[in-house]
């Protein structure tokens, strides 16, 4: 009960940052990616704002040896620079610059946008389930 | 001394960099909280693909609450602050051509914006450092290549 209120209030709290920041808007997106033309460092500032309070956040804490709600950290397991990993986020690129979503954005829109932002979220649903299913293949056949 | 501007054509009317900030703080503090309170990364891509694929027992409920925060707060804004700039760059197809490639994408290369680009980089993983260079690399030449068609 308690994890499920803090992951309720915390996905909130994130849905909310990604609005103000401008990350719902794909134009803004695509105004970030598209260095060419009159370009929007906006994004640089919502990296910069994530990462470093994260990052002061995690030194800050280091010392923890389990979570305030759970048993454990769930560390990162893979520390590979591997053929999936690069293939995986060019792909993910490629998308982004054609719809100016990425995940969370397309889950934040979903009450908001309308059909256009359902058939996002219904196709990147399909491409999640697909992936992972080609990702445990391969991990298995190794 | 050299100006920015000089090199780049820097798009001043849409520019935000405060409210940019501030929501990036916001991310960042949620990041946060999901490792402290919970001891989970908070990789968007994760959390959606793992909760529809059904993976890890007893955690489909906090990932569902999750998302269901992601959805609402929006909807929240829009009822009781106002409306927000939200337009959409491509036609219903091109959102399902986009949305299978991120989908597609971000589960083989593990992780999205939040996971790689916030919490990823926040760790200083090299992999996720390269994975990010990859995926807005790879979004800055897809929007050239767009605009190239269009325009060209």
């Amino acid at each position: 009960m308690k994890v499920s209120l803090s992951a309720f209030f915390i996905g909130f709290m994130f849905g909310l940052g990604l609005l103000i920041s401008g990350m719902l808007n794909p134009v803004k997106v695509q105004g970030f990616l598209d260095i060419t033309g009159a370009w929007d460092p906006s994004l640089m500032f919502v990296m910069i704002g994530g990462i470093g309070i994260s990052l002061i956040g995690l030194r800050l804490t280091g010392h923890m040896v389990k979570p305030l709600l759970t048993e454990m950290f769930h560390h990162p397991v893979s520390t590979q620079i591997d053929r999936p990993l690069i293939l995986g986020a060019v792909l993910f690129g490629v998308g982004w610059g054609i719809g100016g979503l990425c995940p969370g954005p397309a889950i934040a829109v979903l009450g908001v946008a309308g059909g256009d932002g359902l058939i996002f979220m219904i196709c990147m649903c399909a491409g999640l389930y697909l992936g992972r299913v080609v990702s445990s293949a391969i991990s298995s056949k190794s | 001394m050299m100006n920015i501007g000089e090199i780049m054509d820097i798009n001043w009317t849409e520019f935000t960099p405060l409210a940019s900030l501030a929501g990036g703080i916001l991310i960042g503090l949620s990041a946060l909280m999901l490792w402290l309170l919970q001891g989970r990364i908070m990789g968007v891509s994760g959390i959606l693909g793992q909760w529809i694929k059904g993976e890890g027992s007893g955690q489909h409920y906090w990932r569902a609450c999750f998302i269901l925060g992601v959805i609402i707060a929006p909807v929240g804004y829009v009822t009781s602050i106002g409306g927000f700039d939200s337009q959409m760059v491509t036609s219903p197809p091109g959102l399902g051509i986009a949305g299978l490639l991120v989908g597609f994408g971000t589960a083989i290369g593990a992780g999205c914006t939040s996971g790689h680009g916030i919490c990823g980089l926040s760790r200083i993983s090299v992999r996720s450092l390269v994975a990010t260079c990859c995926f807005v690399g790879s979004g800055m030449l897809t929007v050239l290549v767009l605009k190239m068609g269009i325009f060209g």
